[in-house]
């Protein structure tokens, strides 16, 4: 929202749970003694300190909803990372975990704006999206949204389930799949990378003026946003959220 | 120490240097990999545009195309190198011309130069840091053509000072008269960066 | 494709160490080319080295910020590359 901010400052959380997601994910569950609050779509930073004082610092999107009592954050574990292993592997329940936040108010929804709501995702991109989707829920929101949701292969769906939960119960809900490395048998999904093609099938026409959001890799995020701008959609509502190199 | 939060159980991905630990600059820890810093966009110059300069207060403007730059004698040399952020790395190998060869015939009174690169970037020195061999504009690392996110087609190299002065995508030196603060330099980077006097930022 | 260029969001986390205001939202001018948008809509180069936010239609440095972690901190803010920053 716009105005001012609280400052920023640095909290200790607690990890209530430590959750496998899929092979490579695991959700982390926080309380925190004075959370202020997000917005849907927004991020927190998180440090790690060694005994010795080095740090290391990383950005996650927060995947629960404005509404729920507990932050949940969602970590993919990167073979040459420094941070994720550490989150992934070594962090259990109990444990302490230094964050700020919320960051961010330019990548966020509030269901009050209004849509119809365009979300497309890459592998762990779901998570800030994940948090619009709860958050339209919580609020009673028939806001029409369609996700686009590109992962490697069905293990891999990151909240699958209450992906299909989602949009089963709500009709103005739709949730588009993409595999792009292997299909379970009688997949019926999208086979292949998200491109221009997909997502002129999929998308809202640009006359609808939808919101976009795109999280996710940047070559993903890259190719994204410069087809909904190719097929007509206002660059203004296209935003993006590029993971980079930085999440590890 | 005053610190506040520690994590349990968190190293990072440092290694102790083996033996010898002489060799790393207070405050530095030694990396495996090659961390990628970058202050924008990686430029892609094609080699049939690029070009080196040396300009500024010279008595005419020298440059070399990149076919002219590779005929110029290189050397193999191996050296430590040490990032502001605090990584170093012990013996990394490369190949370029030495500043000295570019230097050859010129004659100048100035005392700085100022290296600027592709995309805007500039750092600055004392010449005396860059001549005797303390400086190449290096081509080559372990063994293949520099790659464009470390510089590539060619970078400054200058090991003995925090490698924020090894400019990455070097396009040429301006000698100058004054010193002129570069890009890091002109916002809290301290203006010479010798790491083993520990020369960060302003005052250090 | 940058793999070290992120979305203007991504300095938000430094940024707002310094500014008092949502700063993701904030309209920025560009010096050299004019163009107006949001700061979470230009480019954001984030390293241990500092922070350089970049125009996301000509990559002039529209903001850079330097954070040193000694105590006390000290932060040096360049803003010659923006006109104006419209907050709202």
């Amino acid at each position: 929202m716009a105005g001012t901010v609280r400052r920023l400052t640095w909290q200790v959380g607690e990890v209530v749970e430590a959750s496998p997601q899929t092979p490579r994910t695991k959700s982390l569950f926080l309380e925190l003694p004075e959370w202020p609050g997000h917005r849907a779509g927004q991020h927190v930073d998180v440090r790690l300190t060694a005994e010795d004082g080095y740090q290391a610092e990383r950005s996650y999107s927060i995947a629960s909803a404005p509404e729920s009592g507990r932050l949940e954050l969602v970590v993919e574990r990167l073979d040459d990372g420094e941070v994720s292993p550490y989150l992934a592997d070594e962090l259990h329940e109990g444990d302490g975990l230094e964050l700020r936040g919320p960051i961010g108010g330019w990548f966020a929804w509030d269901a009050k704006e209004g849509g119809p709501l365009l979300l497309v995702a890459g592998g762990s991109g779901i998570a800030p999206l994940m948090a619009m989707a709860r958050h339209r829920k919580a609020a009673g929101s028939d806001t029409p949204v369609r996700l686009l949701y590109s992962s490697r292969s069905y293990a891999e769906i990151i909240f699958r389930q209450e992906l299909e939960t989602l949009a089963a119960d709500d009709e103005t809900l739709e949730v588009i799949q993409t595999l792009t490395r292997s299909r379970p048998e009688g997949w019926r999904g999208y086979d292949r990378r998200i491109d221009g093609e997909m997502l002129r099938e999929v998308a809202y026409p640009p006359e609808e003026h939808p919101l976009a959001f795109v999280c996710g890799p940047t070559p993903l995020v890259e190719t994204v946003a410069t087809a909904l701008v190719d097929l007509g959609h206002d660059p203004n509502r296209v935003k993006t959220e590029r993971f980079g190199p930085t999440g590890g | 120490m005053g610190r506040g939060f520690i994590s349990r159980g968190f190293r990072g991905r440092r290694r102790e240097p083996e033996g010898g630990s002489e060799r790393v600059p207070p405050g530095q820890y030694l990396v495996d990999g090659f961390p990628v810093l970058s202050a924008g966009p990686t430029p892609r110059t094609p080699l049939s545009e690029w070009s080196f300069s040396l300009e500024g207060e010279v008595d005419e403007t020298k440059t070399w195309s990149w076919e002219e730059f590779r005929a110029l004698p290189s050397e193999e040399i191996t050296r430590d190198i040490h990032c502001v952020t605090k990584w170093s790395k012990l013996d990394t190998t490369w190949v370029g011309v030495s500043v000295d060869t570019l230097l050859e015939g010129v004659e100048t009174a100035a005392g700085y130069v100022l290296a600027f690169s592709d995309g805007g970037y500039t750092t600055n020195l004392p010449l005396d840091e860059v001549k005797d061999g303390k400086a190449w504009i290096a081509h080559t690392y372990e063994g293949e053509p520099l790659a464009p996110e470390h510089g590539g087609p060619a970078r400054l190299l200058v090991p003995h000072l925090y490698f924020w002065k090894s400019a990455k995508w070097v396009r040429g030196l301006r000698l100058t008269n004054q010193d002129e603060p570069g890009f890091w330099e002109s916002l809290g980077y301290h203006n010479h960066g010798d790491p083993w006097r520990e020369q960060r930022y302003w005052g250090d | 494709m940058d793999e070290q260029r992120l979305d203007g969001n991504a300095a938000a986390g430094i940024l707002q160490e310094v500014f008092a205001f949502e700063i993701t939202t904030a309209r920025a001018a560009c010096v050299q080319c004019g163009a107006t948008g949001e700061v979470g809509a230009q480019m954001a180069y984030v390293t241990e080295i500092g922070t350089v936010l970049r125009c996301s239609s000509c990559d002039n440095p529209l903001i850079r910020i330097v954070r040193q972690n000694e105590t006390p901190q000290r932060y040096w803010l360049d803003l010659k590359g923006i006109n104006y920053l419209q907050l709202q």
